[in-house]
């Protein structure tokens, strides 16, 4: 018999204060549930309210612990929690009402889901009698939800919802993050109750692994010092489990090249001589080929995602693998490893440290010279660049480098998806964590302007930019009006090419510059020969002074650093930049999708010399 | 492709076999048969599922996976040999004053129980393992099968261990 128990554990939420239970109060459920956000330490709750979850806006508003920000759109809602979190450590909050309110919620949630992000969303639901009755507003969101979920709640019962809300959030941000939904019916809301805390919690199949096994992490600290070619291979649980600080010593310590992936970026400094940069699609060509010609792979709360392997079966041929990561069923999901290590990244890497230590006390280091000749000459050879425009527009790489280099210290990035993502990835620099935020698994356009709306509204010190594209920013721009209203004063530039600009690219590359709707701004003049004949429908700048922001529009280079400069001394209100780009600029490195890393070219018919034959 | 039984030891929460069963068929699993009932234990249900598995998706993915969900407390593979598996079908077959003798000497043959007798048709019920009722099913088909009903299999391992004893330790110390 194969036996997997989970075990049990019951963990008590963390009083706030003192270690003593609250005394008993008499109220409603409404206010049990505010009362448990309290004391749960939520401050900033991002919503809409509506029919079922109105009882628990009236005690929400006398509640001067929480703050709620409404928001235009559910879906707002749910990345500015995403955003919070991840720009504080701390669990993100949104709440909307049952049905549409709901359903709107399931694509920030899905998110959630695909870059373990700590999340906790409250939604109303119909009264417990009126419930599988089809009745107005009536949604099965917790059935919905249940694959993109880490746990759900149906609250029964009044007397539960300090329990709900405690687990939720015991869920939501300990072992591999993620998102957790609490669905209440309204009567549960309007019902007496009574509440006092912490709650007793109640998760005997929740045990989540974070010491790694002694035997393993010696195992691994071996094959570091036996290889010749190691690459660590970063993933975000590195940013999620705080252990950045570690990673750098176990890097300088053994001499091995870093690799951060896109949910990993600022978990490294991009300055730092050992870090390779990005690995995947659109990776350095030093690290995926990097990752390519390893001959051992740590793999450090990341998962082995098909944006970064290219096909599976070419990629690393030759490498062994050392994957850590607390999610169990990550370890050998996609790629099998030599070493698994069930394990919190940064008691991983503490323990690696010592093991290390360890060996090259007993004589044992690795010898990475000849490894980092051939790093360096890929390094050097292939740095990640740009043209500029022929015609003497903007180009879209240098307005977001620019934007980088002004940017002051600590300033937290987001994007949206596409080429202006890759873009903030490639040339912004990334040296804290914490300061770059997108949406890496789902892949979700109109992430960032919600996204920073929800950093800035956890992390006000900090200048937060969004990086947007102009097919994104039409998703979720109405958020602008929520930061205007609620002095959250983001900053968005708009990389405006007029179009789908990742997805022209791949017409461009794969469908014979056929541009089958991914212009955005055609007009009248629009024809055959001159698709993107644009107009300025929508005028952004229009668009963001009705939503109370400051707006500028930019076309010239000439103009960029006045601009963003004047952009960064706004700080009363939010500031969007309309840049004007060249719209035929590509993302380059890229690995074609489906195909081996092997084939990684460098730009648009130059693939990498790595002095094999060009036939093989 | 191979067949395994899974034991599934849950919290007897709302939606749990939903839980479970969109869990299998959203990671490409097909499930075969699934029988849920409580325990010894009223807060613990367990669930048997028998599930083929193909080399390219191996179970050790979906037995991770259904770690995960927070009301699985526990999962235990049962293999054949030390476990007993049972499963039960409802069997009506054509019958007249011809054929009732011979389909009761098959029944008695395969130590099945004919629980309903009616001038056209006899009504069986048979429990063992899937290999012994499918060649029973096998031996009365060509009498006329009017109407067959299957439970899914449930399955316990041999020997005086039990698998519900350390779960059931962790849910008394949270009373």
């Amino acid at each position: 018999m194969t036996e997997q128990a989970t075990g049990a554990h019951h963990p008590q939420p963390r009083p706030r204060s003192g270690g003593q239970s609250t005394p008993v109060e008499h109220v409603t459920g409404a206010q049990s549930l505010i009362r448990s956000l309290e004391e749960v330490g939520a401050d900033t709750v991002f919503g809409i309210p509506g029919g079922t979850i109105l009882p628990a806006y009236d005690p929400l508003m006398d509640s001067t612990k929480v703050r709620h920000v409404l928001v235009r759109h559910e879906q707002g809602a749910g990345h500015a929690a995403t955003g919070y979190a991840q720009a504080t450590g701390k669990v993100g909050v949104c709440m909307a009402t049952s049905g549409p309110g709901a359903t709107n919620l399931v694509t920030p949630i899905a998110d959630a889901h695909m870059d373990s992000v700590p999340l906790v969303a409250i939604t109303g639901q119909v009264a417990s009698k009126a419930i599988g009755t089809d009745a107005f507003q009536e949604a099965d969101i917790v059935g919905i939800t249940m694959p993109i979920t880490k746990h759900s709640f149906l609250v029964t019962k009044a007397e539960d919802i300090p329990r709900a809300i405690a687990q939720a959030f015991h869920i939501a941000s300990t072992g591999r993050p993620g998102p957790v939904l609490v669905d209440i019916p309204k009567d549960i809301l309007q019902a007496r109750t009574t509440f006092s805390w912490p709650p007793v919690m109640d998760l005997p199949g929740y045990r989540p692994v974070t010491k790694p096994h002694a035997k393993q992490i010696r195992e691994a600290a071996k094959l570091i010092t036996a290889a010749k070619r190691p690459v660590l291979y970063v993933g975000g649980g590195v940013l999620k489990a705080h252990a950045t600080t570690e990673l750098k010593v176990l890097a300088e310590l053994t001499g091995a090249p870093v690799t951060t992936t896109l949910m990993a970026l600022g978990a490294f400094p991009d300055s730092h001589p050992l870090h390779l940069g990005m690995p995947g699609m659109h990776g350095s060509v030093a690290a995926v080929t990097g990752l390519q010609k390893a001959d051992l792979i740590i793999a450090l709360g990341a998962r082995f995602d098909d944006r970064v392997t290219g096909k599976l079966d070419s990629f690393a041929p030759h490498a062994k693998i050392v994957h850590a990561d607390i999610d169990p069923a990550e370890i050998g999901k996609n790629r099998a490893a030599d070493v698994p290590i069930v394990g919190d990244a940064r008691e991983v890497l503490a323990d690696l440290i010592q093991a290390v230590q360890k060996e090259h006390s007993e004589g044992s280091q690795g010898d990475y010279t000849a490894w980092w000749k051939d790093l360096n000459r890929w390094r050097e050879s292939y740095p990640l660049g740009y043209d500029q425009p022929d015609d003497g527009s903007l180009s879209p790489q240098q307005v977001i480098e620019r934007i980088g280099q002004l940017a002051p210290e600590d300033t937290i990035f987001t994007a949206g998806v596409g080429q202006h993502q890759m873009w903030a990835a490639h040339f912004i620099q990334y040296e804290k964590p914490a300061t770059w935020l997108n949406s890496g698994g789902a892949g979700t356009m109109g992430y960032a302007v919600p996204a920073a709306m929800g950093a800035k509204a956890g992390a006000p010190a900090q200048t937060v930019w969004a990086v947007d594209g102009d097919g994104c920013f039409q998703m979720t721009n109405q958020e602008l009006t929520t930061c205007a209203l609620n002095n959250i004063p983001i900053k968005v530039a708009i990389i405006n090419n007029g179009a789908l600009g990742m997805v022209r690219q791949w017409q461009t590359l794969f469908y014979n510059q056929r541009y089958s709707n991914t212009v955005l701004h055609s007009g009248p003049d629009a024809d055959g020969k001159q698709p993107s004949a644009g107009t300025r429908v929508p005028d952004f700048v229009k668009l963001s002074e009705a939503m109370g922001c400051y707006a500028i529009r930019c076309e010239s280079p000439a103009d960029l650093d006045k601009v963003i400069e004047e952009a960064n001394s706004i700080n009363d209100r939010p500031v969007v930049v309309d840049f004007i780009v060249h719209e035929d600029a590509m993302v380059w490195p890229m690995v074609a999708a489906g195909t081996s890393n092997d084939t990684i070219m460098a730009a648009r018919d130059v693939r990498p010399d790595f002095g094999d034959n060009e036939d093989d | 492709m191979s067949k395994h039984t899974l034991s599934v030891l849950v919290e007897n929460t709302p939606g749990i076999l939903a839980r479970i069963a969109a869990l299998f068929s959203r990671r490409g699993f097909n499930i075969d048969s699934l029988a849920v009932g409580v325990t010894e234990h009223p807060e613990i249900s367990r669930i048997t599922i028998v599930v083929t598995v193909v080399e390219e998706l191996p179970l050790e993915q979906v037995t991770k996976q259904l770690n995960k969900l927070v009301n699985v407390l526990k999962i235990v593979e049962l293999e054949p040999a030390s476990a007993v598996q049972r499963e039960l079908v409802l069997v009506k077959v054509r019958a007249d004053n011809e054929t009732r003798s011979q389909i009761v000497e098959i029944v008695q043959l395969f130590r099945a129980k004919t629980v309903d007798v009616s001038p056209e048709a006899v009504t069986i019920e048979a429990t063992g393992s899937t290999d012994k009722l499918s060649a029973m099913l096998k031996m009365l088909e060509p009498f006329g099968i009017k109407e067959l009903v299957q439970s899914g299999t449930i399955a316990i391992g041999r020997g005086s261990r039990s698998i519900t004893d350390r779960s059931l330790r962790a849910l008394d110390r949270s009373a």
